[in-house]
């Protein structure tokens, strides 16, 4: 809608455009329209009416950036957003409860409590990879704390971002949510902004431009990226139900075109024949003879995407590592699910983020050496998995791998888990969502201290004497005996 | 210099990574290092600070040393509840499953602390990221050199000097500092080093947390108050500006906002009250810190030099530089387009704005009238400046103090006192836009140097076999449900009771 407008008059969506478009959001919210709670339910009510009736347009849209299933389209993208709105529904009143903190002898007589208010006017910069997931999951959060907001779907995925644009403009209060298109010129106006939050998803380099360019204005920023998730394998599992869950995570994730999929594999150098078989068998079960012929992958995203894949696959060192797939097809943008084994560390494929169906799988001596394998790998990735029956090395993989979320014997179903927090640490980001933490995430915690009159020490004003001080002393150690010694020494004094 | 801080640097790393700080005893034994020294080095704390800021004793023991033995004994009173895991609730989609939240230390963390309140505001961070388990590097301020090189000198006594380490020098080491890659840094001062202090994180993606300031209201509800109350809330007044180190505090109050028929009373009281605390020449009590040095001290006399605001002055106004001393000061109603009113100003000047509010002003703030003729509009004189740390207002009004929490926006929101609220380990500490970026004190503290990790656990005994490809709408069905936590209707399209309601189909 605000485009077209825009395309009548004005070629391009410059800084002043961008500053228009903040302009009239900050407007409305200043009114105060989007604190109600009334307003936060209606919004979260439309956009659920929107998935409702929209999701043949969305799984069509989905199909033209991504050829995704239509499976995952509904399932990782609308069901997940239709449980984000149901759980805000019926949580957000609980949530915007002011929390009671309790007071001290300190403060006596005093109450205080942290009352969630909303930032104000927020950006959120999406990604092509679940176009509709990333985009609208935080605008849940956005709305149930009380916010104006403008979305940037990404132009990568142009089929979903003006389908966003069309259905966010029919559904939601336009004077409040706003979907702006585009690609880095539009991005680079709207970050000159000035924000009071800016959520980001997508890569590092990235990141750190737009964390730059909120120093300016001091916007707090929540940075969900990515990294090389790694997945480690013991030998004593049940193999079938590891590899199924391995290839849920990564190819049955757009194609491994997705944050939190397996990135590698680490097996001991006994297991790694048996784990390629039965990868070999169970991909086999799933997408068939030839998968390039399956319905049930989603295609690379784009010709630089594929581009960079193949020479992932190409490097020299690397190609003749293939044990499983390497099938590709440039015209359609399709790669197979493809497995490597034992590729050199120094190769490309190990050291930046795959994003695609390719698998390096890592042997080791002994399981216990993975986790110095991840440490020297430096970052902090944004998951890992482990797959093991032996308590002492779930024991140690939790104290010891530092990622945004680890799951124990399966692959990317923390994600699903509303009560914890989704983000990466490090390299893979910084601050949380999913679930309340949509709402922390987009609210102010305001500390509020309420005192009567009554209680006034006067030890606390000049001027200053010993006696002061030690009664001092005693009340800020809380000592009921000390206090009453101090009193007493200090009316004796 | 750069290459010895490099190896600094990259030896902290290296003691992280051996993963001694994150052992409880490594962090109470820390804790308890840093009571010894607040215990054993009392009388050299309140001599520094005398030194860098003509503080009294009993003042720096409110507002740093008492503080902080406080936040010590909080800290290694809850340190193991801290340090436990959370246990998550799960939905159904991940039977047999067990998901909890675990902390962990972020790693090497960079506090950069202020002149203003040397030792607390350079510890108070510390006791956090120790109690999390991380490595510190503090820089102390320069501007307050005694405070800082009794950091550097008597801290190593007591801390583990690998983990820990004290870091002095001025803005060139803060820059040098600032060029490697840290896990957090926690900055307090100003904005405008607060922005270079972010963007210069950014390069590293490196999460910030910073405390700055803001022109702290206070608002001054006339009513028909008894005389005591009044007292009791000019007293606390006074309190927060001249006696929170002279008002040199980022949530000192800033400026007053008083009804006009109420104005005089308050000057004449505040008259009084600043005499019985600070004598009748306050500059021989001892009672009130000076100013820190001759660049702030000229900055605040300048602020003092326009002459319209000049005068404005209803009491005080005498300063003395050779002992950087500024008297307590009352002005009402400097022009609100002075640097007065759009500096923070961070000393014992203490503007009471009543109204006669130029019309420039008046459209910007939405103000209907010239004067501030209802103590309610005082919440749009508030929402037309950037928001600020803290919010004081000193009524009885329940109806106003609603209006106030809901309707203007700061770090936090004090009725009936000020500066208190710094003492309560249960509220987070810090600002919003302007006046800065996420929050400490108390737990907030562990969690400003925690990383919450997420961890689910499942089982390799069960698995819903509809989870895996090849799909159809069947399997699509009994994942909706799933996610829906709708075990009737999985159970329904199990047995085969409930027809699918997909109808388009992939091509």
């Amino acid at each position: 809608m605000l485009m077209e407008n825009k395309a009548e008059n004005k070629a391009v969506f410059d800084a002043e455009s961008a500053k228009e478009v903040v302009k009239e959001l900050r407007d409305s919210f200043v009114t105060g329209k989007t604190k109600s709670y009334r307003w936060r339910v209606t919004q979260l009510k439309a956009m659920l009416k929107m998935l409702d009736e929209n999701e043949p347009q969305i799984v069509a849209a989905l199909r033209d950036d991504l050829s995704k299933p239509e499976f995952e389209s509904s399932l990782y993208e609308i069901q997940m957003l239709k449980n984000s709105c149901r759980l805000a529904l019926k949580e957000m009143n609980h949530w915007m409860m002011p929390e009671k903190a309790k007071t001290s002898l300190t403060t006596f007589p005093s109450s205080a409590e942290i009352v969630s208010e909303p930032l104000g006017v927020v950006f959120v910069i999406s990604a092509w990879n679940y176009p509709f997931l990333v985009s609208l999951d935080p605008v849940v959060g956005a709305i149930s704390a009380g916010n104006a907001i403008v979305l940037k779907p990404s132009e990568m995925a142009p089929a979903s971002s003006s389908l966003l644009a069309k259905l966010v403009a029919d559904y939601l209060d336009s004077s409040c949510i706003k979907v702006v298109e585009g690609a880095v010129p539009e991005t680079s106006a709207l970050l000159e902004q000035k924000w009071d939050k800016i959520l980001y998803t997508g890569n590092g380099r990235v990141a750190r431009i737009v964390m730059a360019a909120a120093a300016k204005h001091l916007t707090p920023v929540v940075m969900e990226l990515g990294g090389k998730s790694p997945v480690i394998v013991d030998s004593d599992i049940n193999l079938k139900v590891a590899t199924r869950r391995i290839i849920a995570g990564k190819w049955g994730c757009n194609n491994g075109q997705a944050c939190v999929s397996p990135d590698y594999i680490i097996t001991t150098k006994d297991y790694a024949t048996k784990l390629v078989d039965s990868f070999k068998c169970e991909l086999e079960r799933f997408y068939g003879n030839d998968p390039l012929e399956s319905k049930d992958l989603s295609r690379i995203v784009n010709s630089n995407h594929f581009d960079r894949l193949s020479k992932l696959m190409d490097e020299e060192k690397v190609s003749s590592k293939i044990v499983h797939g390497g099938q590709r097809n440039e015209k359609n943008l399709q790669i197979a699910p493809t497995i490597l084994l034992d590729v050199p560390v120094n190769s490309l494929i190990m050291k930046e983020e795959i994003f695609g169906p390719l698998l390096p799988i890592i042997t080791v001596d002994k399981v216990e050496q993975s986790f110095d394998l991840i440490h020297s790998s430096g970052g902090k990735p944004l998951a890992a998995y482990l797959f093991t029956n032996n308590k002492k090395l779930k024991r140690k993989f939790v104290e010891t791998v530092s990622a945004g979320g680890l799951v124990v014997n399966d692959t990317a179903v923390h994600l699903a888990i509303h009560s914890l927090p989704f983000g990466g640490v490090g390299e893979s980001g910084m601050g949380s969502y999913h679930g309340k933490f949509s709402f922390d995430a987009f609210s102010h915690k305001k500390a509020v201290l309420y005192r009567g009159f009554a209680g006034d020490a006067l030890l606390r004003y000049p001027p200053y004497t010993p006696g002061k001080l030690t009664l001092l002393q005693a009340l800020l150690s809380g000592s009921i005996v000390g206090i009453i010694r101090a009193l007493l020494g200090w009316f004796w004094a | 210099m750069e290459k010895d801080l490099g190896k600094e640097i990259m030896q902290m790393r290296e003691c992280y990574r051996k993963g001694n700080t994150k052992h409880v005893t490594w962090r109470r034994a820390q804790l308890k290092g840093l009571l010894s020294f607040l215990a054993e080095k009392e009388v050299e704390i309140f001599r520094a600070l005398n030194l860098d800021l003509g503080k009294n004793y009993v003042e720096a023991f409110r507002d740093e040393v008492g503080l902080l033995k406080k936040s010590l004994n909080l800290a290694l009173k809850d340190l193991k509840t801290w340090m436990a895991s959370k246990e998550a609730k799960l939905p159904s989609i991940a039977l047999l499953s067990y998901a909890e939240l675990v902390p962990e230390p972020l790693g090497l963390i960079l506090v950069i602390s202020s002149w203003n309140f040397p030792m607390g505001l350079s510890l108070e961070p510390l006791i956090g990221a120790i109690a999390a388990g991380n490595a510190v590097v503090i820089k102390p301020s320069e501007l307050a050199p005694a405070s800082s090189s009794l950091l550097a000198n008597a801290l190593p006594n007591y801390l583990d000097t690998q983990a820990i380490k004290v870091i002095e020098g001025g803005p060139a080491v803060g820059q040098q500092l600032l060029h490697h890659k840290w896990d957090k840094i926690l900055f307090t001062g100003s904005p405008k080093v607060g922005r270079i202090i972010m963007s210069e994180a950014a390069k590293n993606l490196t999460p910030v947390t910073l405390e700055l300031g803001g022109k702290c209201p206070a608002i001054l509800d006339s009513l028909s108050w008894s005389w005591d109350k009044e007292v009791v809330a000019i007293n606390r007044i006074i309190g927060a500006k001249y006696g929170s180190c002279a008002g040199q505090a980022c949530i000192s109050i800033d400026y007053l906002l008083v009804e006009k028929p109420f104005s005089s009373t308050v000057v004449e009281l505040m008259k009084a009250l600043i005499k019985k605390m600070y004598g009748d020449n306050p500059r021989e009590s001892h009672s009130i810190s000076r100013i820190i040095n001759k660049h702030h001290f000229l900055r605040l006399k300048d602020l003092l030099t326009d002459q319209k605001v000049k005068d404005c002055i209803v009491y005080g106004g005498s300063m003395d530089e050779d002992s950087l001393f500024i008297e307590p000061t009352i002005l009402v109603d400097p022009p609100l387009e002075s640097a007065m009113m759009t500096e923070e100003i961070f000393g014992p000047l203490l503007p009471i704005i009543t109204g006669a509010i130029p019309f420039s002003c008046l459209e910007k703030s939405g103000l209907s009238s010239g004067q501030l003729d209802k103590i309610e509009d005082s919440i749009d004189f508030i929402n037309s400046r950037p928001k600020p740390l803290a919010l004081y207002a000193f009524t009885k009004n329940e109806v106003l103090k609603e209006r106030l929490v809901s309707e203007t926006s700061s770090g936090s929101v004090v009725f009936n006192d000020a500066i208190i609220q710094f003492a309560a380990d249960t509220l987070p500490f810090g600002g919003i836009g302007e006046s800065g970026i996420g929050k400490y004190h108390g737990k907030f503290s562990f969690d400003t140097f925690t990383h919450y990790k997420a961890v689910a656990r499942r089982s390799l005994l069960t698995d819903l076999w509809y989870r895996f490809p090849p799909w159809n709408n069947y399997k699509l069905e009994l994942l909706e449900n799933t996610y829906n936590y709708d075990y009737f209707g999985l159970l329904l399209v199990i047995l085969g009771l409930k027809r699918s309601r997909k109808t388009f189909h992939v091509n």
